[in-house]
């Protein structure tokens, strides 16, 4: 039996009864059979009860938590079941030893850079960036701070936006990138996005023994779990970026789904029901894999980035990110 | 004061007393589990991952299918007898006591053989003398493993996993048949 993610839009009560887990709401009472749940994604208002939560922590399902807006809380992250000291001990020390931060730190941005550059090229707006990605590339390598690989890494991203806008039609132009609250439709959906992609590779990183803790890019405690934010730069373009584009080329969201508030677009609960659910069939999308010779889901991909880390880590075989090659 | 079991027929548990003396416990070898030997004859890099904690089997339906066959099948036996390092799926008593293992299928029999005889060596250490019984369920058999004779056998398989165990990195995989059954496919090979 595949495990599945499950996500709850509307308002109700999350309980358990005897073994069973039930959620409840004016609508009635669905049974969720817990043997097949792999995470849950809680948009709504939902009350959780105490034995919900035990009986999640007793199957190691964890549950993440989006507010009002539609924009990552937290998570209950069950007590890690899967340890092996050994790989604590050699992220840590990843960490401490400045080369082989910046070495990791280095190989996130260039991933993201390079899944950046397919999108554009795709998009048919590339104009120059390969040009200019080389040139940045080399102020990347002899970057010595983890500050100036931030400073590069912000550096490529403009010119990204900048070139991605072309791409999109009016309505939906980028501009300029901006958060909480997102002034137009085009940010307030790819916040969105990027809010469900970080939380779906916290629940990847808690079934692997790496501790979701220590990062190598992002400074440890920037939030709780900044591996993820590591891992989320190579995903952000290869999954985020690309859907959002889809959206809103092929008109896929109309006014309708975006909604002013405090003077910011949001999108509406209609609106994150289709965005949702176009994101879960794009991650349960298969490509064939070249080094497995085998088919694997897109978000199995975020999995096997985790793998890739813990070799290069334990020393087996040094971190390539992935690059879209879909 | 030394590390000896203690067996109490009353309530079919094996029992130990546990007061630690560094100068009889542990001994070196018995501190290898009993999957470890099992792994060191299916492939020796799943065996590294596994000691180092680097496990997959809690998302492998095979392991969950031979959980669930155990469950319906010996529901009614003492299941999960740990002695020390040893978790024994049942124990039965006879003349001498039994140890029995429950597996799926017989491709991995020599993995479950050694298995056995790891704990029967463990046993002996410890002072019970005990014999193995295999159990096929879903092929209906049964197989009985002894100790006699092949003491060697086992040490140097326990030499293998310590020289395994403390290598820096695991041993380059092989790719062959068992690795498209393997949960470890992922990680070996990406
Ligand atoms: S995939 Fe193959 S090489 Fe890797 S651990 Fe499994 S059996 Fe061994």
């Amino acid at each position: 039996m595949r495990k599945r993610s499950i996500t709850l839009l509307s308002d109700g009560t999350l309980f358990r009864r005897e073994n069973t887990l039930y959620f409840e709401n004016e609508r009635g009472r669905k049974p969720l059979a817990v043997e097949g749940i792999y995470d849950i994604y809680v948009y709504g208002h939902v009350s959780i009860t105490s034995q919900a939560l035990h009986f999640l922590a007793q199957k190691g399902i964890a549950v993440h938590f989006f507010n009002h807006y539609g924009y990552y809380d937290g998570s209950f992250y069950p007590r890690e079941s899967l340890n092996s000291g050994d790989l604590v001990i050699r992220q840590a020390e990843h960490y401490l030893d400045r080369e082989r931060r910046l070495e990791l730190a280095k190989l996130f941005v260039r991933g993201s850079a390079l899944n950046m550059e397919r999108n554009l090229r795709r998009w048919k707006v590339a104009d120059g960036f390969s040009e200019l990605l080389e040139e940045l590339f080399e102020e990347l390598e002899d970057a010595c701070k983890i500050t100036e690989v931030m400073n590069v890494e912000a550096r490529i991203r403009g010119e990204y936006y900048a070139r991605w806008d072309g791409h999109l039609p009016d309505r939906f132009k980028i501009v300029k990138r901006t958060r909480r609250p997102p002034e137009n439709e085009m940010n307030a959906l790819i916040s969105f996005l990027n809010s469900r992609l970080y939380a779906t590779i916290v629940s990847e990183l808690y079934n692997t023994q790496l501790v979701p803790t220590v990062s190598y890019l992002h400074e440890p405690g920037e939030r709780r779990f900044s591996l993820a934010l590591d891992l989320s730069e190579i995903f952000k373009p290869a999954i985020v970026d690309r859907l959002a584009t889809r959206l809103a080329t092929k008109r896929m969201l109309s006014k309708g789904h975006f909604r002013e508030e405090l003077n910011g677009v949001l999108l509406t609960k209609e609106g994150m029901k289709k965005v949702l659910s176009e994101y879960e069939k794009e991650l349960a999308k298969s490509v064939k894999h070249p080094a497995l010779g085998r088919n694997v889901t897109k978000k199995r991909l975020i999995r096997l980035e985790a793998y890739k880390l813990i070799k290069h880590l334990v020393g087996i075989r040094g971190y390539e990110p992935l690059v879209a090659w879909f | 004061m030394n590390y000896t079991p203690n067996y109490n027929s009353s309530n079919h548990k094996i029992r130990y007393t546990n007061e630690y003396n560094p100068a009889t416990y542990p001994l070196d070898e018995l501190l290898i589990t009993g999957t470890e030997i099992n792994y060191l004859f299916i492939c020796p890099t799943k065996l590294w991952y596994f000691a180092k904690g680097i496990t997959m089997e809690q998302e492998s339906e095979w392991v969950d299918l031979g959980r669930f066959l155990h469950e319906q099948r010996y529901a009614n036996e003492e299941k999960e007898v740990q002695v020390g390092r040893i978790k024994i799926d049942f124990i039965r008593r006879g003349d001498v006591i039994e140890i029995h293992e429950v597996k799926l299928g017989r491709s991995m029999e020599k993995a479950h053989e050694m298995q056995a005889l790891y704990y029967l060596y463990y046993l002996k250490r410890l002072g019970i003398k005990a014999k193995a019984v295999l159990h096929y369920p879903k092929l209906n058999e049964t197989k009985e493993v002894t100790l006699d004779g092949r003491e060697n056998e086992i040490k140097a398989a326990i030499e293998d996993v310590e020289r395994i165990k403390s290598l820096p990195v695991p041993p380059k995989p092989v790719k062959s048949k068992k690795c498209l059954k393997c949960a470890y496919y992922e990680l070996c090979w990406i």
